[in-house]
């Protein structure tokens, strides 16, 4: 653990330090929001709408009113004039309709699991009891759920007030941008000549809630100077402005806390009903009041991710050139926008063309309401959506020119020596290696022998075929540079802020704006800052998640903690280093132009003279002996605004066995080799990868959020949302290459969505390649076993596909020193 | 995810037990053996009884004893006991098998094999090898012991042959000493309910089955005995070919639901499907 890098003198970057964190998070030890209790505090219960789409006919309150330990019922007409307007961050267009969101429903509910009114009693299971007495009449109206029958003239209106049910269209074209072709162009040149091909496929995106292990809870104290909050957020500093902004109130009366937070991937950025309506009740108390959900309620009214309907064009040459991408999707807002709602499909807009060098481009998005929960971020929120597409694309693809589809993405792909390289959307990939981590991958799977035992099965109409999936990936993450997001009309920016404060023992307390909820923010920003410093990782604290702590911050999500967040710390830390720098000098009584510093001590150049940080911290405290004209400090701060985003990049490689007695899939192997630039710590790194994967591979498999016609979820419990859990997972191969990112100093990228983008269609493509046999080019996610069975019930098993001849040798394409590295074996080729 | 208010009693014996309930008058009793179905149902406020019997106290329900012909099983014995018992892995390896595959370590730690039996769900894995081994069921009541057998016990959607009053206190399953045995369990994630699940014990000899007996699980509102499959395979020999070709009998008298987890089509093919490899697999 003590090795020391010896070009750069790190000791502790690179090292697979276990998480300091965790003892206290494992065991349940800690301040969890749910275990905060205060004197004389209450507690709150929601009633909750089970129609989708009504208006409130009547609230009868008078039974739960007089139920034991009740302190009070408010409906929504009673909060109407103080609870203001839920805010929507990101106006994607000048004219976004954007429908008010109440906290609490007043007249008209718009999805089931919508709150109508908020009981407050002494105790918690009194308040659920008091719930349970509120009688609510509601006059059912039509409810829309299906998005292509939403947008169709004459379907009744989820917000009545907007004149329909379309949030937003959004559009990027390559050829009006001027970083591309015409798209429009390329597919009709395509279609006339008899050298190219135009595919076309329609995916979807299936609904998915977060699942993030700790529902939310909110404790509110209203009874200091500062209205106290705190929350299972992901995003104290941003709730904490939302919350004044909603309420009307000053900021610097509101402190947000997020005490240790368990999980979130998404699900937990916004500022929520349910915690307007816990300030709300807890300043009409005039006391302390906690709300906590249910599991049921989480699934319920937590916002769902994804839910996209993807129609994709995509021309290409038939030597696999592509030649044109044209991408229109429906995107399903939900009831109402939270956050980011309606730019989450947006993230993805820059992604379709993901490693490839696509020349013309259009991506088109309509974004829809439909009386379901919201959708917002989702790990990975956009980016998965639009890595699922292209990735099968590029299967399908392979499939129809029946050339090896790893070939056909490395005849497409950026290569290494052209980076870096601006895409056909205009973003500058700073750095990347496809084929380091391809080989890599290739090598560690047994591609090749993989196919040859695929060819066996099918050769034999095994009972037990055998698919192998193919994910070469990338995603845009870190966000985000403060001006892009601008110019996409986000509502903030994409900085971070640290402080760095030198204690008088020369300990080091480190504040951070990136609100963790078990990254290990703790055990990795400590690493760093033991290197940046030369202080032992034992001495450093790192502080977070509370804005009287860290004063401003944007918090977590979209892999931005370190590639933003340490970036800010890494930069602080240098202030340090330049204020202590005059206070070493004169306690050596040198020339500051003389004083290095390395690992920990300031010394005097071309002598043995030399004095600690610590010390040097010590004597600034001290303050006795110190220059004229500075002041007595060395403690700094510092804002970091990335000026590009990260680029993360890997190749996941997945075979599935299909049991096509039964239809059951199993993962029999599964590698990825992912290139996050220079690693931190490895282990943190890993479990990212394999938690990402979890949910990915969950997506492909086994996940969706399912409503019935009236618009009932009903899988609304843990027995229905079939989550896996580790007894459903493979063992990973993972493995890294580091490729450095030229973008910040410490070369780093990000790592936390990295595996849930490029495990679904990894999964899904060895899925299909395994069902070629039957003629079966695609299937609806997620695999099931019935559903896959019954997809190949009555077609005929060709044993021969796949095994057709290349037509031109196009596998050659692929580079150097001839033949590639998986050998040109065509898709299924019999060897 | 709290419950309702109710009373809370918890006897020490049998008898004491059965004194509470009959004394609970008009009141809404239900009786808490492992909790593993029952708390979730209080918690998500399906069911508001005025008053919870707790048997986790009646030591005289846990454990496994010798009763001749057959073993009996204490109702109380938890999951994870019938996994690991002698006494039950010798004379009714079955048993063993199907309660290795309920749920996940947790579950099997608190879960009990009475309670998985008095609740019969149909999607649960321990009802189909009970009726398949021919378990008899010792019901207690205020006029003493009764013994129900197995094609009795289980008489409807969660509904059993145990009446008001009466508690479920033994399952004596005869032995079934060196026969095969396998359970088959098919569900979307290790965590969840069965889509379909099959139990077979075959006693096999020179080669030829010679006894055989096979339940299924989640093909009905009951737990169902596929009688056609065990008349197909006696005499049979035990192999791959001619169990399958036994097994295509097994939706024969099933009555499948179609849920959110799987349509009755493919219910009855997977009843086939898995009927084969349970009995492949029991017969080694």
């Amino acid at each position: 653990m003590t090795a020391v890098d010896e070009t750069t003198g790190a000791k502790e970057f690179g090292q697979s330090r276990r998480r300091k964190e965790d003892a206290r998070l494992i065991t349940g030890r800690t301040k969890w929001t749910d275990n905060i209790v205060l004197p004389g505090m209450a507690h709150l219960a929601m009633v909750r709408s089970p129609v989708a789409s009504g208006t409130i006919a009547s609230i009868d309150v008078a039974d739960a009113k007089t139920s034991p330990g009740v302190l009070g019922v408010w409906t929504g007409a009673d909060l109407d004039a103080e609870q203001g307007d839920l805010p929507c961050a990101w106006a994607v267009t000048p004219d976004m309709k954007h429908p008010r969101r109440p906290a609490v429903a007043a007249g008209r509910v718009k999805f089931a699991g919508e709150i109508v009114a908020v009981i407050a009693a002494r105790s918690a299971a009194e308040a659920r009891d008091a719930a349970d007495k509120v009688i609510v009449d509601y006059d059912d109206l039509p409810v829309v759920l299906d998005m292509n029958e939403a947008i169709k003239e004459g379907t009744p209106l989820v917000h009545e007030e907007l004149g329909t049910n379309v949030n937003a269209t959004w559009i990027f074209d390559s050829g009006e941008a001027g970083t591309g072709g015409n798209v429009d162009e390329a597919i009709a040149a395509a279609h006339a000549d008899p050298d190219s091909l135009v595919i076309e496929r329609t995916f979807r995106q299936q609904r998915l809630v977060p699942a993030f292990m700790e529902p939310r809870s909110t404790v509110v104290d209203p009874t200091g100077e500062q209205l106290t909050v705190w929350s299972a957020t992901q995003v104290p500093h941003i709730a904490r402005f939302l919350l004044a902004v909603v309420l009307g109130i000053s900021e610097s009366k509101v402190r947000f806390i997020a005490p240790d937070v368990g999980g979130g991937f998404g699900g937990k950025i916004h500022l929520s009903p349910e915690e307007v309506a816990t300030v709300l009740i807890a300043r009409k108390l005039g006391k302390p009041v906690k709300y906590t959900e249910t599991r049921s309620e989480s699934i319920q009214s937590a916002h769902h991710g994804r839910d996209q309907i993807q129609k994709i064009t995509l021309s290409a040459k038939k030597d696999g050139t592509v030649t044109g991408l044209k991408v229109d999707l429906l995107a399903d807002m939900g009831a109402y926008l939270g956050l980011v709602t309606p730019g989450v499909p947006i993230l993805g807009a820059f992604m379709y063309n993901a490693i490839y060098k696509i020349p013309a481009y259009q991506f088109k998005c309509v974004n829809v309401f439909t009386n379901k929960v919201l959708t917002d971020a989702y790990r990975g929120a956009g980016r998965p959506e639009a890595t699922y597409a292209i990735e099968r694309m590029m299967d399908t693809l392979a499939n129809e020119l029946g050339v090896d589809p790893l070939a056909l993405r490395e005849k497409n792909w950026i290569k290494h020596e052209e980076f870096p390289f601006t895409s056909v959307c205009g973003l500058t990939y700073d750095s990347g290696n496809y084929e380091a981590a391809t080989s890599r991958a290739v090598e560690l799977f047994d591609y090749e022998g993989l196919r040859r035992e695929q060819a066996e099965r099918r050769a034999r109409k095994d009972p037990i075929q055998l698919g192998i999936g193919i994910s070469t990936f990338t995603e845009m993450c870190g966000l985000a540079p403060s001006r892009v997001l601008g110019s996409l009309n986000y509502g903030a920016g994409g900085w971070e802020y640290s402080a760095i404060r030198m204690l008088p023992t020369g300990k080091v307390e480190v504040l951070t704006g990136a609100s963790a909820h078990g990254q290990g923010h703790e055990t990795a920003f400590s690493q760093i800052v033991a290197d940046q410093l030369g202080v032992p990782f034992e001495d450093v604290e790192i502080l977070h998640g509370d804005t009287q702590i860290t004063h401003k911050g944007l918090d977590t999500y979209g892999s931005r903690s370190l590639v933003v967040g340490g970036i800010a710390i890494v930069k602080a830390a240098e202030k340090v280093i330049e204020k202590a720098k005059p206070i070493a000098a004169h306690l050596l009584e040198a020339n500051v132009a003389d004083i290095e510093f390395d690992s920990g001590k300031f010394s005097v150049a071309g002598t043995d003279k030399g004095v600690t940080i610590q010390e040097v911290a010590l004597a600034t405290f001290a303050a006795h002996n110190y220059p004229e004209g500075i002041e007595p400090s060395i403690d700094a701060d510092a804002t970091f605004d990335p000026e590009n985003f990260s680029y993360p990049h890997g190749t996941h490689l997945c075979a599935t066995e299909i049991d096509t007695e039964t239809g059951k899939v199993t993962i029999r192997k599964y590698v990825c080799v992912d290139d996050i630039g220079t690693v931190v710590n490895p282990l943190i790194a890993e479990g990212q990868v394999h938690g990402g994967l979890a949910q990915g591979i969950a997506q492909a498999l086994w996940e969706e959020a399912r409503h019935d016609e009236s618009g009932t979820l009903t899988t609304a419990t843990f027995v229905d949302y079939t989550l896996p859990t580790a007894a459903d997972m493979p063992f990973f191969t993972t493995d890294m290459t580091e490729t450095a990112s030229t973008s910040n100093p410490l070369g780093v990228k990000g790592v936390g969505e990295a595996g849930t983008i490029a495990s679904t269609p990894a999964v899904i493509n060895a899925v299909v390649d395994a069902l070629r046999p039957w003629g079966i080019d695609d299937i609806q996610m997620p695999t099931t076993a019935q559903r896959v069975w019954k997809a190949i019930q009555g077609k005929e098993f060709d044993a021969s596909v796949g095994a057709k001849d290349t037509r031109d040798g196009s596998h050659e394409a692929a580079p150097g020193n001839g033949a590639p590295l998986w050998s040109g074996n065509e898709s299924g080729g019999a060897q | 995810m709290i419950p309702a208010a109710f009373d809370y009693e918890s006897p020490a014996s049998v008898d004491e037990a059965l004194a509470v309930i009959a004394g609970a008058g008009d009141r809404e009793v239900k009786v808490l053996a492992g909790g593993q179905s029952l708390i979730p149902v209080l918690r998500l406020r399906m069911n508001a009884p005025d008053l919870v019997v707790d048997l986790g106290r009646i030591a005289e329900l846990r454990g496994v004893r010798d009763d001749g012909d057959a073993i009996a099983i204490g109702a109380m014995t938890t999951h994870d006991d019938v996994t690991r018992e002698p006494l039950i892995r010798q004379h009714a390896l079955l048993l063993s098998l199907a309660a290795q595959t309920v749920a996940d370590p947790q579950v099997r730690h608190r879960g009990t094999f009475g309670g998985s039996l008095a609740h019969a769900d149909p999607a649960a894995d321990m009802p189909a090898p009970a009726l398949a081994l021919g378990a008899e069921f010792v019901i207690a009541g205020p006029s003493g012991r009764r013994t129900v057998g197995a094609s009795d016990f289980f008489t409807d959607l969660f509904t059993t042959a145990i009446g008001e009053g009466e508690l479920l206190v033994e399952v004596r399953v005869p032995k079934h000493t060196g026969w095969g045995a396998h359970y088959e369990k098919f569900n979307h994630v290790a965590h969840t309910w069965s889509i379909v699940g099959v139990a077979a014990a075959v006693r096999v000899e020179g080669g030829t089955i010679a006894e055989a007996k096979v339940g299924l699980t989640n093909m009905g509102l009951v737990p169902i005995r596929a009688t056609a499959v065990e008349q197909a395979l006696v005499g049979q020999p035990a192999t791959a070919d001619a169990i399958r070709a036994a097994a295509q009998n097994a939706d024969q008298g099933t009555n499948p639901m179609s849920d959110a987890s799987a349509d009755e089509d493919y219910r009855r093919h997977l009843a086939k499907v898995l009927t084969g490899r349970a009995v492949l697999a029991a017969v080694g």
